[in-house]
């Protein structure tokens, strides 16, 4: 190795790399990897978003329970969504696996319509929506709900730039002979009118 | 081919719209009255508020009205407000914005990133609530917003004990106070660890003066410079108008909404 070096005079060499790492970068072969780990980054925030939406579930059902017991077809479907949607993998290889991820963004999307009837309700207790604890958890719903919506958009974007730069050249070069194991991810394709909560009006 | 160019070409605008269709005011200040309805003392001594708060913390409040959100919900308009203006130190995303969209009757406390554990869901709805809803509901306007920015200034300066009373005092409560201890308590640990850290260097690459210097005195002092101005990326202006921009922050839809 050294003495190769030697010999092909190592400055020229070394050009020669930075040359041929110049162009190949400017022929966006890095490009492809790219745009998939930064459209993947945003897949785990829609995922950790919806974790989190989950994880305040349990708290607010108990909570709207203890004013409003009658509420229990309600309160059941909220309960249920939650059980379906968390029972999904929410791997980050959802992604690339189309009829999964079409389950997976059902079961968020029913869970958001359940929570969206579960607050309506909540409107006729006057002394559930005075709830200190109530009210916090609701602030912190809506508060993830906009979350999700956010990191849903920047993932959608994300996946255009990748999905795009698989089809469109140079990259669909790189596509067809060094990455060929990438494939397009899925994006959202369901409405989000469906899973926005109600606001609250005071 | 050509005819198909320009279809791609319409197609193209038609998704690229609607990132692009927002028209968003000037960041020509630490508060920007694009609505008009605020007069030019209070605008100065809200900026004065909101340049001691970066100089003392770090962190970026920024005060907008907005003559009107363009037909999308305030949630949206702020964040994207938010990443155009890039409130926040890089690396930090310690900013805020306080957006009054008065013609569509709604208010905001966009949260970024880093201050999402501090200013919570729970707490700027609070403040909202609380603070600003009555005072614009009176008609009061200037009071809601200036009352708003303290409310949210104390927040972030930690004053733990005044809020506790006044959450206490409060009788439509949102933040529980068991979350607000909580938050102080581990604040108070970080900076706890962050100290000893600090301390522990100082006395390594220092041996001679700060050796026998009382923990009770550098408490303070290093507290109050825990996370303040010396972060090499300041964006920090000098006054209402003059150069203040946005230091790189990012923003991903924390903080809580209104309207009266």
């Amino acid at each position: 190795m050294f003495a190769a070096s030697r010999a092909l005079r190592p400055l020229s060499l070394s050009l020669l790399t930075v040359v041929i790492g110049l162009t190949l970068a400017s022929c966006g072969i890095n490009a492809i990897p790219t745009y998939e780990e930064g459209a993947k980054a945003k897949w785990s925030d829609v995922l950790n978003q919806y974790q989190r939406r989950a994880d305040l579930i349990p708290n607010l059902v108990e909570t709207v329970k203890g004013y409003a017991r009658q509420e229990r077809e309600v309160l059941e479907a909220v309960t249920n969504a939650r059980a379906r949607a968390t029972s999904i993998q929410a791997t980050p290889d959802l992604v690339n696996n189309p009829e999964e991820f079409k389950k997976f963004q059902e079961a968020q999307a029913q869970l958001s319509g359940a929570l969206g009837r579960l607050i309506a309700v909540s409107e006729r207790y006057p002394d559930l929506k005075s709830n200190q604890n109530f009210l916090a958890l609701q602030s912190q719903l809506e508060g993830t709900e906009n979350r999700i919506a956010v990191a849903r958009r920047d993932y959608i974007e994300a996946v255009r730039l990748y999905n795009t730069e698989l089809k469109t050249f140079p990259g669909s070069i790189w596509a067809a002979t060094l990455y060929r194991n990438n494939k397009p991810m899925e994006e959202f394709t369901v409405a989000e009118e469906t899973r926005k909560a109600p606001q609250v009006k005071f | 081919m050509s005819r198909r160019g320009a279809a791609v070409l319409a197609v193209w605008f038609v998704l690229a719209a609607p990132a692009a269709a927002l028209d968003f005011p000037a960041l020509t200040g630490r508060v920007v009255d694009e609505a008009g309805i605020l007069d030019v003392a209070m605008r100065a001594s809200l900026a004065a508020k909101l340049e001691a708060l970066e100089a003392k913390s770090s962190d970026q409040l920024v005060v907008v009205t907005v003559k009107s959100l363009q037909g999308t919900s305030i949630e949206d308009f702020g964040v994207q407000l938010g990443r155009r203006w890039q409130i926040g130190q890089q690396g930090k995303n310690n900013g805020a914005i306080l957006i009054v969209a008065p013609n569509e009757r709604r208010v905001r406390i966009e949260v970024g990133y880093g201050l999402e554990g501090t200013l919570t869901d729970a707490m700027t709805r609070f403040i909202i609530e609380t603070a600003i809803i009555p005072r614009f509901r009176a008609g009061d306007v200037a009071g809601g917003i200036t009352r708003g920015v303290d409310d949210i200034i104390q927040v972030l300066t930690g004053d733990a004990e005044d809020w506790k009373q006044r959450a206490a005092r409060s009788a439509a409560n949102a933040a529980s106070p068991a979350d607000v201890f909580f938050t102080f308590l581990f604040v108070a640990i970080a900076v706890f660890i962050v100290l000893n850290v600090l301390l522990g260097m100082m006395r390594s690459t220092a041996p001679g003066n700060r050796r026998n210097r009382p923990w009770i005195a550098s408490g303070p002092i290093a507290g109050s410079s825990w996370g303040s101005p010396s972060s090499g990326s300041s964006g920090g202006g000098f006054s209402d108008g003059g150069g203040f921009s946005g230091g790189g922050g990012s923003f991903g839809g924390g903080g809580a909404s209104g309207s009266w």
